[in-house]
């Protein structure tokens, strides 16, 4: 049997609430789906699992704040699903058997749950999780009852059918008190306060722990700027490219020619990551950004990362990003020249190690080479860096690859 | 099509496109963008949406044209009626 647990969407997250769960007990699950919808302080997430099988049962219930690495459900892999026993409900000791109330039928239990349970006490989020027998579980989830506010008949020890009987009891005579609304939220709402607070918190640390060094270069645009309005010249609308995207192939070629600047400072130590993921920093209206991975950009064609644009901006304005999304970013690219200022120094999201930075594209005079002076589109390029992993040396190599992949559009 | 029929038009593509960002409190003069706070990911998805629901044809040269939106509706218009 596969715990399916809370995963950990960046290095500042702690807990999450299981808003919604997508699957049922029974339902067949393969590598890829979305399994649940979980509340972050950065909004709300859907939830990928990476192995096949059955679901085999919640161990939380919608609604719940639970800490990251906690048991959420139990799957059962494909080799066990074989086995006869499997697809029944966890085996209870034969005495309790008489008693055992009927398996309770997926649909039934498919039905949403009432609301009427307290959220878990805070002190119990501190346990990552809960001990408590099969029957105990069969139970609560029969009952609806939250097993995170029982406690256990011996002090320490797993929570026993006895346990959760007697729970049951003491919850339901507790007024059903509407669920805060924070406890509970729809499923394409922001709590901008609480990921204000993500903000700060991932921020705060990467200048407490990162030190930065920044650069800046002023990049010529006359021939991306060409090449862009030749291509869009005879697209339609909806086929159209965004320089962005230049922007986006071009880093992602650069880094592949540097890539210490791909991956994670982790434990006092730097790792390369294996794929190219870029994390384009998209605002949300109201406050609030998300930088979501763009997977294995520099294999992507510039269409391919129009359309990937395109979907990752709507899917974080509407509040359904992807938990291999959140996680993946390799390096973050932020293009708040959009918004109009010349350039923009960002803060390393940790634990990444570089975030580049585009201002807006404007007209600036220009000297050539000759002694010409020309009237060109150009763009300012920043980079900040990790100190621990690089020098500006190789920090202004890389931008200058950016600058000149730039300069070849057409074989982006 | 009339004025005010491209105007709805207008602000209902922009709403759809960039959800709260209330066209009708804009200062009908001011550079479209910066007064909606929308991005060029949003200005090009207005374009798509005019471009289906008017079947008009707006090459990107054109872009400044609707820079701001009585500029969109003049353009539209003239675009619509022509």
């Amino acid at each position: 049997m596969y715990e399916f647990r809370m995963p950990s969407l960046g290095a500042d997250m702690e807990s999450g609430t299981l808003v919604e769960w997508l699957k049922k007990p029974g339902d067949a699950i393969s590598r890829g789906d979305i399994v649940a919808v979980v509340e972050t302080e950065k909004g709300a997430v859907e939830i990928e699992i990476f192995m096949s099988g059955t679901l085999d049962q919640w161990l939380v219930q919608e609604g719940q704040t639970v800490p990251v690495g906690m048991p959420l459900a139990l799957i059962a892999t494909e080799k066990e699903e074989k086995a006869p026993s499997i697809s029944a409900p966890a085996p209870r000791p034969a005495s309790e058997k008489a008693e055992a109330p009927p398996p309770v039928p997926a649909a039934v239990q498919a039905q949403p749950l009432p609301v009427t349970q307290a959220p878990p006490p805070v002190a119990l989020a501190a346990e990552a999780r809960i001990k408590a027998s099969p029957a105990a579980r069969a139970y609560a989830r029969e009952h609806g009852i939250d097993l995170a506010a029982i406690t256990p008949g011996t002090p320490g020890g797993a929570i026993l059918r006895a346990d959760a009987e007697r729970g049951a009891a003491l919850q339901t005579q507790a007024p059903a008190t509407p669920t805060p609304a924070s406890a509970r939220r729809s499923k394409h709402g922001f709590d901008f306060d609480k990921m204000r607070h993500a903000i700060a918190a991932a921020m705060a640390r990467s200048k407490r722990e990162i030190p930065h060094y920044y650069l800046s270069t002023q990049i010529n645009l006359r021939h991306a700027t060409a090449w862009l309005t030749e291509t869009n010249a005879n697209r339609q609308p909806e086929r159209r490219l965004l320089m962005n995207v230049l922007l986006l192939k071009a880093v992602a070629q650069a880094v592949k020619a540097y890539p210490r600047f791909n991956g994670f400072y982790l434990n006092d130590a730097f790792t390369q990551a294996q794929g190219i993921h870029l994390g384009p920093a998209i605002s949300i209206r109201g406050g609030g950004l998300v930088a979501p991975a763009m997977h294995d950009c520099d294999q992507k064609s510039l269409d391919e990362i129009m359309t990937s644009l395109r979907d990752l901006v709507a899917r974080v304005r509407a509040g359904s990003i992807r938990s291999s999304e959140m996680s993946d970013p390799t390096i973050t690219v932020t293009a708040l020249g959009e918004r109009g200022v010349d350039a923009v120094f960002g803060v390393i999201y940790p634990p990444q190690v570089a975030i580049v930075g585009f201002g807006a594209p404007h007209l600036a005079p220009v000297a050539h080479a000759d002694g010409g002076l020309a009237v060109e589109p150009v763009i300012l390029a920043s980079l900040a860096a990790d100190h621990r992993v690089t020098d500006g040396h190789l920090g202004a190599r890389f931008l200058s690859q950016i600058a000149a992949l730039l300069q070849e559009p057409e074989k982006l | 099509m009339t004025r005010d029929e491209i105007l709805a038009r207008v602000f209902a593509e922009l709403e759809s496109v960039a959800p709260g960002c209330a066209p009708e409190n804009a200062d009908p003069d001011a550079a479209l963008l910066d007064e909606l706070d929308i991005d060029s990911m949003d200005f090009l998805n207005f374009i798509i949406a005019l471009h289906k629901s008017l079947n008009i044809d707006i090459p990107e040269s054109d872009y400044p044209e609707l820079a701001t939106l009585n500029g969109a509706v003049v353009y539209l218009l003239q675009k619509a009626n022509g």
